[in-house]
């Protein structure tokens, strides 16, 4: 893509749930927009076999549906999508420079629905074996660990979901929690439980993920009585909540101590015609119906925005 | 899907990447999965980028199951860039163009 040189109402950065809906507000609203998206638009709801929590899809949507009709949503009302990735925002003033490898794109508002990733453990060995057994997606990876015994890492709604897609494939998932009850929804905890190819190792932490050239076993540590052993394994999932694609929004937003984005109920970040939509966000609940309902926010208040500031 | 983009299996891999004068980019690849979805259209762009100096290849791994046992994949999306018949550089997961990008004009010296 050229540097563009009209300067556009909205730039919307990111096409998961968030950016597409504020895409589909903003397309609706006959704004001058346009949404930058790296990947193919879908987010993280690409990697997610099946969404059950979409409201109005009674028997669930699988995550490639769900994102190609949002973005076909968008599309049918005209939002234009590019293929571009973003590494930079700058714009204290009324206009905002969207800096991309192929130069600037300038904007009177800006939405940032950059979304998030997998959060990483930080553990011994894990990004040595990234890819040679460690894993942050059930859905992708399962099929390798057909017959073979697997570790997963963690305790809410995903870890709970991806384990027992994973039983589809492995013969046992051992599923380590730092707790003693997991944080996962009521109906995804009863489904965990109820599987006999998972056994919870409750009040357990890993401590290092250890083989040579691939995943061999994972170092644990049962937290009430101290003791540590080695799980012998083939993979190591890990599903301890995502980390936010914020780094290049570093001093430019302000943020929390994980990086995610501070914004108030209209979605505003601290920088004035700056908005925010999504996982991105530092909030409480981070699901697929929230990210559309901050990308309608984001967009009304942007257009409320540009009425005040440059009507 | 491009023209600039083959696609190799078990049977063709020796011939068309590690016998290969170019470099070669592999994209190991499956449908189920998400991220090798999100990812096909930056390796659609980097064979256009890069053509003529650097081949861009697709491997189906439900389909071709052997060449990734060999190279120790457990996880997709895999790029591995071969460089006369060895692999040069392995990245996993959907990460952007310019870090693909990067990873190939390195290679390229």
């Amino acid at each position: 893509m050229a540097a563009e040189t009209q300067t556009r109402d909205l730039v919307i950065i990111g096409g998961g749930p968030a950016g597409l809906t504020a895409g589909l507000y903003a397309a609706r609203a006959r704004m001058d927009a346009v949404l930058l998206e790296m990947l193919s638009p879908g987010g993280q709801v690409l990697s997610t076999d099946l969404v059950e929590n979409w409201p109005g899809d009674v028997e669930g949507v699988s995550g490639f549906a769900l994102a190609d009709r949002m973005r076909a949503h968008a599309l049918k009302f005209g939002l234009e999508i590019k293929s571009q990735e973003v590494t930079g925002l700058r714009g204290e003033g009324k206009l905002k420079h969207v800096r991309t490898p192929d130069g600037e794109v300038k904007a009177k508002a800006v939405i940032l629905a950059v979304g998030a990733q997998p959060r990483k453990l930080g553990l011994p060995g894990e990004a040595l074996l990234t890819g040679k057994g460690v894993s942050y997606c059930g859905t992708c990876d399962g099929p390798f660990y057909r017959d073979r015994e697997v570790v997963a890492i963690g305790g809410g709604d995903t870890a709970a979901e991806e384990a027992v897609f994973l039983t589809r494939f492995a013969k046992k998932i051992y599923l380590v929690h730092r707790r003693d009850e997991l944080r996962a929804a009521g109906v995804l905890a009863e489904r965990v439980l109820a599987n006999p190819k998972i056994q919870v190792l409750w009040s357990h932490q890993a401590l290092a993920i250890q083989g040579q050239g691939k995943v061999e076993a994972v170092r644990l540590k049962n937290l009430k009585t101290g003791q540590e052993f080695d799980q012998p394994a083939d993979g190591a999932f890990v599903f301890v909540g995502t980390a936010p694609n914020t780094g290049f929004l570093r001093g430019v937003v302000d943020m929390d101590r994980e990086g995610f984005i501070i914004c108030d109920r209209t979605q505003h970040t601290s920088l004035n015609g700056v908005f925010a939509a999504g996982d991105c966000c530092s909030k409480l609940l981070r699901q697929i119906v929230v990210a559309a309902g901050e990308g309608a926010v984001a967009t009304y208040a942007a257009q409320r925005y540009l009425e005040d500031n440059h009507g | 899907m491009s023209d600039n983009v083959m696609q190799v299996t078990d049977d063709t891999f020796e011939a068309e990447v590690l016998n290969s004068n170019l470099p070669t980019l592999v994209d190991f690849w499956a449908a189920w999965c998400g991220p090798c979805r999100a990812i096909a259209p930056v390796v659609e762009e980097l064979a256009e980028q890069f053509a003529g100096k650097v081949k861009v290849a697709k491997l189906n791994v439900d389909e071709s199951p052997k060449t990734p046992g060999q190279y120790g994949i457990r996880a997709i999306p895999t790029l591995i860039l071969f460089k006369e018949g060895k692999v040069a550089d392995q990245i996993t997961g959907a990460v952007s163009k310019s870090h693909l990008e990067q990873a190939i004009q390195k290679q390229l010296g």
